[in-house]
Parts: structure tokens; C-alpha cells; sequence
């Protein structure tokens, strides 16, 4: 029974030896598995029903309805209205808000596929919705009061978009060292906001912000506090959009915060956890970001694998000349190994099981990646690629923030070694 | 009112055909297969009709494979109430079932569902044909509008159709039911399923019947011989003048006398 012991030996304690042995005794058969029973074997790349539905449809969505104007967006610097809208009639900005507040219902992965699926044509487009999901969505819908929930959910899943407000001119990867101040009105019911954030994104078309403040300097980082702000508060002021290298559509700007009162309701779960919860949320979000690097490698792969079977030099098609062969087979690998690792996230987070060490991962690989293929697709396209005919060059431009934010690669770097050094203490 | 559509799954519009080795039929395996778009228009234009309130109900039968309950779970996160699925392992691209069976299925569920009017595509992207709306009206016996560019519920609970033809709009004023209407492009613009509504759509109602229990024949009235691409657009030439280009027209070509 050495084939059982393999199967005792290669699947989790989880899975009882039975259904272990079928699993295994399918993978080996020689008959076709019927592809709708597919789905049901452990592969991460194999999604449920649901969630190759809405993949499908968010594909189809993003391709008819965004790839149109993408590049009207990045020359003009802004995303259109109607973008907004038909994100939120699509659902995308809701994807795990229960049913009951007017979200989607779904899981961390089906948001994923979203991401990837739009970065895949904007990544400017992207990078709001995995914010508004896999950020201020779950960070309320975690520790959010009840009361919290009930007024911001339907609004988050219907209407209104956010930003996560964190980062300021003197604190980014240093996040705590942050000097917005949050100061508790004498009896407590409310606070008074002074301070300016810097590189929000989504700022300009945000109606909440989900933002970190210090309650009191002298505890230190165990003063910061989440604060779940109306955008329209007087005294909230969003700056100009920086002018970026890429995701131009993407509004990326400076909010300054003069003399705002909060509502002591309005404190996301409890005073000075903050950054707990904002190192929580971070951990998350990063699979999102894993999943827009890796609809970036994805879409340049899609300008560009038409263009090498149809361009012909000397003869024959470049993308039958056996140098590039190894390239894009190559590159093609590596995607392919981040969508796995990218998926196998989700599952893992999914599931309870620990993640962080793999979230940090993923997004550190995903925009090496990411940066990889589009800087190669470029050269492939040859002298088209440098122009704005094609959609490489806004790729490459979009990609180079991958590295920088949510977390720098450099801080994913320590992170990914923290966790490895407590693993062999 | 009760509105029958019915949806086919065709290969996607935006997939390649290729041919298979053997020159039998388009290969189908492992490729990506949707809602036929003028299908989709179909029920586009039933749930208008529904939201408008001049119908009550919205039933959509398809005719294929157990993977054809996609096909109708698009259908439902459209808005249809529920669905039909007629199943048969045949092929549904013409090679083995023809719009001859299929008008006779329909015929059968029309009868069955007590359905008022029936909305179809105008023809299958795979196979079209164009034939199954008006079969489907003369077994019926009933009155038909084809190529439906805009339809209209008038006064007095009928409905005016605008149908495009090749030398104008004909305008047809349907007043008895059930009737058929075939859907062309310029119908409607579909709408996007939204998440809930395809989560939703899990949940409706679907009846599954067999097509070799309906009593219906379901031999293909025609073989098909052979499938095979067209031949290669081959690369053209430059002409010096338009003397040249006439003769070449004439006497290469052979399009002009």
C-alpha cells in the first residue's frame, strides 16, 4: 500500500485518507475528468462556479465597457463618472459586503479576481475597487460597531467610494510615526482632527475616509486610532491630484484635516488599537495588490502575444523565432507562478490559516514580476511599443508603484524574513 | 403575459472557429462557449417588457448539454423568473440537431408553459440558420415578426413591431397571441448581470426535462458533408490606372461583363 502511505504522507492531516485516496486515484486516472467536476479538485487555479461567473462577467464588463476609454482616462488624468457608476451597479465595490446592506456576498477571492481582471485593462480602475474592497470594506466590516456597519456598508457597496488615509509627508513606511492628531473633546463625545495626509489615493472621489490619527502622542504607536470620516466634514480639504508617472486616472492626493470634529461614534472599534488594525488590513490588502500586478503581467501579455503572431520579419512571425519563444514561455512561467501563489493567499486567508508570511510574498514577487513582463513586452513590440498606439507603455508606467506602495519591497523583504527567523527559533 | 425566450450556447463571439482534423465540424472542445448574443438581446427585451409591467413573467428554455445551465443562469441573473433546460448531448451547432427538432421542442414547451408570446434570437451565431422563429410560429399557427428592430406594447394590449428589412422598416401591429418575434441587433443594448443577480440567479427555479422524451424527432433533416475554413484572403495587387483595375475586373475576375 505504498500509494496510500503516499497519500497519508503528500495531503494534510485534514483530508480523511478516503477522500485523499479518490483525490489521488482521479489525478492518476487515465479517463478525461468531466471539466465542471474539475472544479472540485484541489488546484488553486480551479475556482467554484461562482466564482468563474463573476470573473467572467467582470472580464467581459472591463473589456466592453473600460478598455474604451482607458487611455482617454490616463491622458486626461481622471477616471469618467460613468466608470463609477458601472462599477457599482456591476457590484464590484462590494464584493464581500453582506447581501443584507446592498453588497455582493461573495468571498476575499472572488475580490481578487475582480482586481485582476480589471487591472488586466486599468490598473487605475483597479486600484479603486481593491481598495474599497479589500481595505475600508473589511476594515469596517471586522471592527466596524454595529451601528457603523448599518450606515456605511450600503453606502460603501452602492455609492460611495473611500480612501485609506494613512500615509502622511513624514511617515510611509515609518506609518507610525504619523502626526495627524486626534484630540478628545473634554467629555469624550467627540474629536477634533488636525493634520494633513499625503498620497491618498481615490481622494478626489471619495465620500468616507477611513483614517489613522494619534488620541495621544505619549503612548506611542498604541495611541493610533481608526476613524471612519465623511469626506464632506467641514474642515476636510482634498488637494490637487498629483501628476504621476503612471495610474494617472487614479487620483492620488493630499487631505488635509483642519480642526475636523468626529463623532466619538465614528472611532472604528477601539481607541489606540488603530494599528493593529491597520497592520491587520495591510496584511490583507496586499493580496489585492498581488492580484492588480498580476492583471498588469496579464494584460501586457495581451497586447503583446497577438502582435509577435502577426508582425513578420525575415520571413516568419516573431513570435515563432525560438529566442522569443523563451522569452514569453519564460515570463509566461513566472505569471503563472504568481497566480498560484496569489490564489493560494486567498485560500489560505480563506481558511483561517496563517497568511502573512505568503501576502508578503506574493505582492513583493507580483510586482517584480509584473515590472519584468511589461519592460519586456515593450521590447517585443518593438518601436510601437515606445509609442501610445499600444497599451504597453501605460502598463509599464502603471507597474513601477507595485514595489512602493501598500508596503515597499524592502519592508516586504523584512517582513518575509521576521516570519522566517520565528519559524526556526 | 408570459414570455418565452429561448437562449442558446454557441460558441463565444469573441473565440476563433477552428475546424476540426477530421473537416466534420467546428472544434468545440475546450473552448469558451456564452449566451448567443441576439438570444441575449431576447431577454434583454422580455425584462423590459416585465419591468414595463406588460408582462408577468419571463421564462427561458434552452436545448444542450448539462453545461447549458450557464447559458441559462446568464438568462436568470438577467431577469428571468425561471428556467427550462431541455437536455440533449447533441450537437447544437447544426451538426446534429436542426432547427427543424428544435422548433418542434419549443413548440412543445410553448404548449406546455401556456406562453403568450415567444421571443427568440434572429439566428444562432454557430449555425445561422434563422429559421426556428418563424418554424416555430407556422407549427404554432400564430403570427410572427422577424428581424424585430423595436417593439412596442400598443393601446389595446397588442404589440407594434418595427422590422428591419433589406428595403426599409415594416411596421407590424400584433394583435392575437401567443405569437413569435424573432430579435435583431438593433433592438437593445443588454444589460451587465451584477453580482447579486448572478448569485441570485443560483437560486431561481429551473425545470430539466429530457429532449429524447418529448416525443419529438430529433433527426437531423440534413448532413453535413464537410466543414472547412474559407480559403485565405490572398494578398492583392496594385493597379496602375483604372483601365487597368476595369480589364482586371473583367477578365481576371470575371465580376463585371
Amino acid at each position: 500500500m505504498v500509494l496510500m502511505q503516499y497519500c497519508l504522507n503528500t495531503f494534510p492531516r485534514k483530508v480523511p485518507p478516503r477522500q485523499a485516496w479518490r483525490a489521488l486515484k482521479r489525478s492518476f486516472s487515465l479517463s478525461p475528468i468531466d471539466p465542471q467536476e474539475r472544479r472540485n479538485t484541489p488546484a488553486v487555479t480551479n475556482f467554484s462556479e461562482d466564482e468563474s461567473m463573476i470573473r467572467d462577467a467582470t472580464r467581459s464588463w472591463a473589456n466592453e465597457q473600460l478598455k474604451p476609454i482607458v487611455r482617454d482616462m490616463d491622458n486626461a488624468g481622471e477616471l469618467f463618472p460613468d466608470v463609477l457608476s458601472g462599477l457599482f451597479d456591476c457590484g464590484l465595490m462590494g464584493m464581500e459586503i453582506p447581501e443584507e446592506y446592498g453588497g455582493s456576498g461573495m468571498n476575499f477571492t472572488s475580490a481578487c479576481l475582480v482586481v485582476e481582471e480589471i487591472a488586466r485593462v486599468d490598473p487605475s480602475v483597479a486600484i479603486l475597487v481593491d481598495i474599497q474592497n479589500t481595505l475600508t470594506n473589511n476594515a469596517i466590516r471586522f471592527w466596524g460597531s454595529p451601528e457603523l456597519q448599518s450606515k456605511y456598508l450600503p453606502l460603501l457597496a452602492q455609492n460611495t467610494v473611500s480612501s485609506f488615509a494613512l500615509s502622511e509627508a513624514g511617515s510611509g513606511s515609518d506609518a507610525f510615526a504619523m502626526r495627524t492628531r486626534a484630540t478628545p473633546s473634554p467629555d469624550g463625545s467627540y474629536y477634533t482632527i488636525e493634520g494633513s495626509k499625503l498620497w491618498i489615493s481615490n481622494a478626489k472621489e471619495a465620500g468616507v475616509f477611513l483614517l489613522f490619527a494619534n488620541v495621544d502622542f505619549e503612548k506611542g504607536y498604541k495611541g493610533v486610532t481608526a476613524f471612519v470620516v465623511d469626506a464632506h466634514s467641514e474642515g476636510v480639504q482634498v488637494g490637487p491630484p498629483e501628476k504621476k508617472l503612471g495610474l494617472r486616472a487614479s487620483s492620488t492626493c493630499p487631505v488635509t484635516f483642519d480642526g475636523v470634529k468626529v463623532d466619538a461614534a465614528q472611532v472604528l472599534g477601539e481607541v489606540g488599537q488603530g494599528y493593529k488594525y491597520c497592520i491587520n488590513i495591510l496584511n490583507e490588502g496586499r493580496i489585492g495588490i498581488a492580484a492588480q500586478q498580476l492583471g498588469i503581467a496579464k494584460g501586457c501579455f495581451d497586447v503583446a502575444m497577438p502582435y509577435l503572431m502577426e508582425r513578420k520579419q525575415f520571413g516568419s512571425a516573431i513570435g515563432d523565432f525560438q529566442g522569443m519563444q523563451h522569452q514569453y514561455a519564460q515570463l509566461a512561467t513566472e505569471i503563472h507562478a504568481v497566480e498560484v501563489m496569489t490564489y493560494n493567499a486567498c485560500r489560505l486567508k480563506e481558511s483561517g490559516a496563517p497568511f502573512v508570511k505568503e501576502a508578503s510574498m506574493v505582492k513583493l514577487y507580483a510586482s517584480q514580476v509584473a515590472e519584468k513582463v511589461a519592460s519586456r513586452t515593450i521590447e517585443w513590440l518593438g518601436g510601437i511599443g515606445f509609442t501610445q498606439d499600444l497599451l504597453a507603455e501605460k502598463f509599464y508606467r502603471d507597474c513601477k508603484v507595485g514595489s512602493i506602495y501598500e508596503g515597499t519591497s524592502n519592508i516586504q523583504l523584512q517582513t518575509i524574513a521576521k516570519i522566517i527567523q520565528s519559524d526556526y527559533k | 403575459m408570459r414570455i418565452l425566450v429561448g437562449v442558446k450556447r454557441v460558441l463565444d463571439y469573441n473565440v476563433r472557429a477552428r475546424v476540426n482534423a477530421e473537416k466534420t465540424a467546428v472544434d468545440l472542445s475546450n473552448v469558451k462557449m456564452s449566451l448567443n448574443p441576439f438570444c441575449e438581446i431576447a431577454v434583454e427585451e422580455a425584462v423590459r417588457l416585465k419591468e414595463a409591467k406588460k408582462a408577468d413573467e419571463v421564462v427561458a428554455v434552452t436545448i444542450g448539454p448539462k453545461k447549458a445551465n450557464e447559458t441559462l443562469r446568464s438568462a436568470l441573473a438577467m431577469g428571468a423568473d425561471r428556467g427550462v433546460h431541455i437536455m440533449t448531448d447533441l450537437r447544437t451547432d447544426y451538426m446534429q440537431l436542426q432547427p427543424l427538432a428544435v422548433a418542434k421542442l419549443l413548440q412543445k414547451v410553448t404548449e406546455k408553459e401556456k406562453a403568450d408570446l415567444v421571443l427568440v434570437g434572429k439566428q444562432g451565431i454557430d449555425s445561422d440558420c434563422g429559421q426556428v422563429g418563424p418554424m416555430l410560429a407556422g407549427m404554432l399557427n400564430c403570427a410572427q415578426a422577424t428581424y424585430a428592430a423595436k417593439i412596442e406594447p400598443s393601446g389595446d394590449g397588442g404589440l407594434t413591431v418595427e422590422r428591419e428589412t433589406d428595403s426599409g422598416t415594416e411596421t407590424i401591429e400584433l394583435t392575437s397571441f401567443p405569437a413569435v418575434v424573432s430579435c435583431d441587433l438593433r433592438l437593445n443594448e443588454p444589460r451587465y448581470a451584477n453580482i447579486k443577480s448572478i448569485m441570485m440567479a443560483k437560486k431561481k427555479k429551473v425545470e430539466v426535462l429530457k429532449a429524447e422524451e418529448m416525443g419529438v424527432d430529433l433527426e437531423p433533416m440534413t448532413e453535413v458533408l464537410e466543414v472547412y475554413e474559407p480559403p485565405p484572403r490572398k494578398e492583392g495587387i496594385k493597379v496602375a490606372s483604372v483601365d487597368e483595375l476595369v480589364d482586371k475586373l473583367r477578365n481576371e475576375a470575371a465580376v463585371i461583363p
